[in-house]
């Protein structure tokens, strides 16, 4: 491997968000004026933060004294050979402290709380994993947390919910429209408006009004650098297909980004197909989605002729969103990336499978990924490298998932 | 020259201060809206805010988003709404303002939504979570037909942007008195005329104050600093409690004679 192929070209190459926060027709501000001035704030804090070199080594510290970075990755060797083509690898968020990839994203934005001067911070959460992680970095410096969650998702992620409060935040139940993360994430924005000047709102995606997506994407992208180095070490190339889950989408950026410059480097990015594809029963937006606004954002919604935002359904409430990132809507059009869906029952067909021949058992949202790797696997050659990201262990969801595995057995 | 430009040329001519209840569409029902839009301009309102129901209303506080909800219960839509203001124009000549979130506008078609809502009768728009910033090609489709685009001003805004928000506002500029969403609150802000003038200054536009405005006091206190005050969720509220009965009307209009009066005395 030559000296230029660790490098990655993906800045060079890919020069976005635009001045106005756009990634082609994708993207933007679209928040009530109230919310503007913390906006524009939040993006000149983040431009000085990045130039400041002990702000970069604070944060390095953090990330590998405290969130054990970088994470491991793992040769998926039985999986490997029940599958017989290409070699897996799993990039391993899930030993991250707090189990997901959701800390790179509210550790970097909770030193840019403390940054701003603003010692509250509000989070919205789906799957708990990003409010765990809010609260998690929250509690290290000291800020005070509170998170919203839909009342849906709180009974579906109970032990989330408990892990929040143990470590000081306060979570607020959110009954509003479809009690899951798209009404969680109005009841933060409704927080913010009204407590703007000492709080700072930590979104947990690639979505929101720009600054959010690049912010998110830009602490997510540790995940891909760390790989590149990793894979070159282990096999001396980069890898020829790469596989995330995209629910609003930060995990998968996170891994994408450093190879979108790297033309032989294929990428799926896997939503949710739900019980079907048909309204309300699925979150998959490339699929039954149409160009709107959602939360600040242009992007792909789900959405009914007049507007109005689609229910959605997902066995993981992590990817249960009706928009997703624009930089995804723009990488769709563009066909830099792939996008395709799992279905409900593929994914805990995953779910179980990976369990049983790695001993790793994956988030709900991260098995629609090892289900789209057992789809492509086979298809490719022995010599061929996939690397799919294991955004999340699955512990959080082991209850839920009983549920539908064993339906009939009281746990 | 639409109503509500009308309506600000002749109030600024007279000194008056114009009053503006907010109401949202198909709350209990249109049918009701409709007759709720005549007994408020029967009883003194000078300008209506008629909202559509929206699925995500993240601007607003838990009295309008449960009434945008069982709007929607209805089935009401933004294309119900500007059938509603067709029919209300067979009755009143009163100054509607469309007040609505951006994502329907956007999906019927910024150009198409103008043109309908000038043919219903509307006289402008007002797009909770459209930013100025980014509003060129919807100006330029409201401009073409004659309606009126209003811009909120907040608190938190900063002389730049009051400059940018009084250039797309053609008529007047809606400052949110408070931080937060909308809703009912105890006490008006302090420094209140001051902010309303610096506002006014910075926009160059006539300024309509809302957010939390809820009682005749509260009005008569904004209306002597202010060009329009803004009721909307106390209002919201009290047809919600009317729950659809028969008088829904007639007790909002009663409601609405307190607070222009309270406005005229100001």
């Amino acid at each position: 491997m030559k000296e230029s192929d660790f490098s990655s070209t993906t800045r060079e190459k890919h020069r976005l968000p635009d001045d106005r926060g756009r990634f082609g027709a994708y993207g933007g501000k679209y928040v009530p004026e109230t919310l503007m001035y913390a906006l524009d704030e939040l993006e000149a804090a983040y431009a000085s933060a990045m130039a400041d070199p002990i702000f970069q080594e604070g944060l390095e510290r953090l990330q590998t004294h405290y969130v054990g970075r970088p994470t491991p990755l793992y040769f998926a060797e039985r999986l490997t050979r029940s599958l017989g083509g290409a070699r897996i690898y799993f990039k391993r968020e899930d030993l991250a402290h707090t189990g997901a990839h959701k800390i790179n994203n509210a550790l970097g934005q909770c030193l840019l709380a403390q940054r701003m001067n603003k010692p509250r911070v509000i989070a919205e959460t789906g799957a708990g994993q990003h409010g765990v992680a809010t609260a998690t970095a929250a509690a290290l410096l000291g800020l005070e947390c509170e998170v919203y969650m839909g009342a849906e998702d709180m009974e579906r992620q109970r032990l989330n919910v408990f892990r929040m409060r143990l470590m000081g935040a306060k979570v607020t139940c959110v009954n509003s429209g479809s009690r899951t993360l798209k009404d969680a994430i109005n009841e933060a924005l409704r927080d913010w408006a009204a407590n703007v000047e000492h709080t700072h709102y930590v979104l947990g995606t690639v979505h929101g009004p720009h600054p959010f997506p690049m912010i998110c994407r830009d602490f997510q992208a540790v995940i891909g650098r760390e790989t590149r180095r990793q894979l070159a070490e282990a096999e001396g190339r980069l890898p020829d297909l790469m596989i995330a889950c995209v629910g609003g989408g930060s995990n998968s950026i996170g891994l994408f980004y450093d190879f979108l410059g790297d033309v032989s480097v294929r990428m799926i990015g896997v939503e949710a197909g739900g019980t079907k594809i048909a309204p309300g029963m699925h979150a998959a937006r490339f699929a039954g989605g149409s160009f709107g606004m959602l939360q600040g954002a242009m992007s792909y919604v789900l959405q009914d002729k007049n507007g109005l935002i689609g229910s959605t359904h997902s066995v993981s409430a992590g990817l249960d969103y009706a928009s997703v990132g624009p930089e995804h809507a723009y990488f769709h059009d563009n066909k830099r990336i792939t996008y395709t869906y799992a279905t409900d029952d593929e994914a805990l067909d995953a779910f179980q499978r990976c369990s049983r021949l790695e001993g790793i058992i994956p988030a709900l949202e991260s098995a629609h990924a090892v289900a789209e790797v057992i789809k492509q696997a086979p298809a490719m050659d022995a010599g061929d490298i996939i690397v799919m990201n294991m955004s999340g262990r699955g512990d959080k969801d082991v209850q839920q998932a009983a549920r539908f595995i064993m339906p009939d057995e009281e746990l | 020259m639409n109503r509500i430009t009308r309506l600000f040329q002749e109030n600024t001519a007279r000194g008056k201060c114009a009053f503006i209840p907010f109401i949202t569409g198909g709350d209990p029902s249109l049918a009701i809206s409709e007759d709720i839009v005549v007994a408020l301009e029967e009883n003194g309102a000078d300008l209506i805010e008629y909202g559509a129901p929206f699925s995500d209303p993240s601007g607003d506080g838990p009295v309008i988003q449960e009434a945008s909800l069982r709007a929607l219960q209805q089935g009401v839509t933004l294309r119900g709404i500007l059938a509603s203001i067709e029919r209300v124009r067979k009755r009143s000549q009163v100054p509607l303002l469309i007040f609505t979130y951006y994502n329907p506008i956007l999906v019927y078609g910024e150009k198409d939504f103008a043109r309908d809502a000038a043919n219903a009768g509307a006289d402008g728009v007002l797009c909770v979570d459209l930013p100025p910033d980014d509003a060129g090609g919807y100006r330029d489709a409201m401009a073409a037909n004659h309606l009126s685009t209003v811009f909120l001003a907040a608190p938190t805004s900063t002389d730049q942007r009051l400059a940018l928000i009084g250039d797309a506002s053609d008529t007047f500029v809606y400052y949110i008195s408070r931080l937060g969403v909308t809703g009912e609150r105890a006490a008006i802000s302090q420094n209140l005329a001051q902010s309303v003038s610096r506002v006014r200054e910075k926009t160059g536009k006539p300024v309509a104050v809302g957010f939390g405005i809820s009682t005749p006091e509260q009005a008569e206190t904004v209306s002597k600093i202010a060009e329009g005050v803004v009721v909307g969720s106390a209002m919201v509220r009290l047809i919600a409690e009317a729950g659809g009965a028969p008088d829904t009307a007639r007790k909002a209009g009663a409601f609405a004679r307190q607070l222009a009066d309270a406005i005229k005395q100001g």
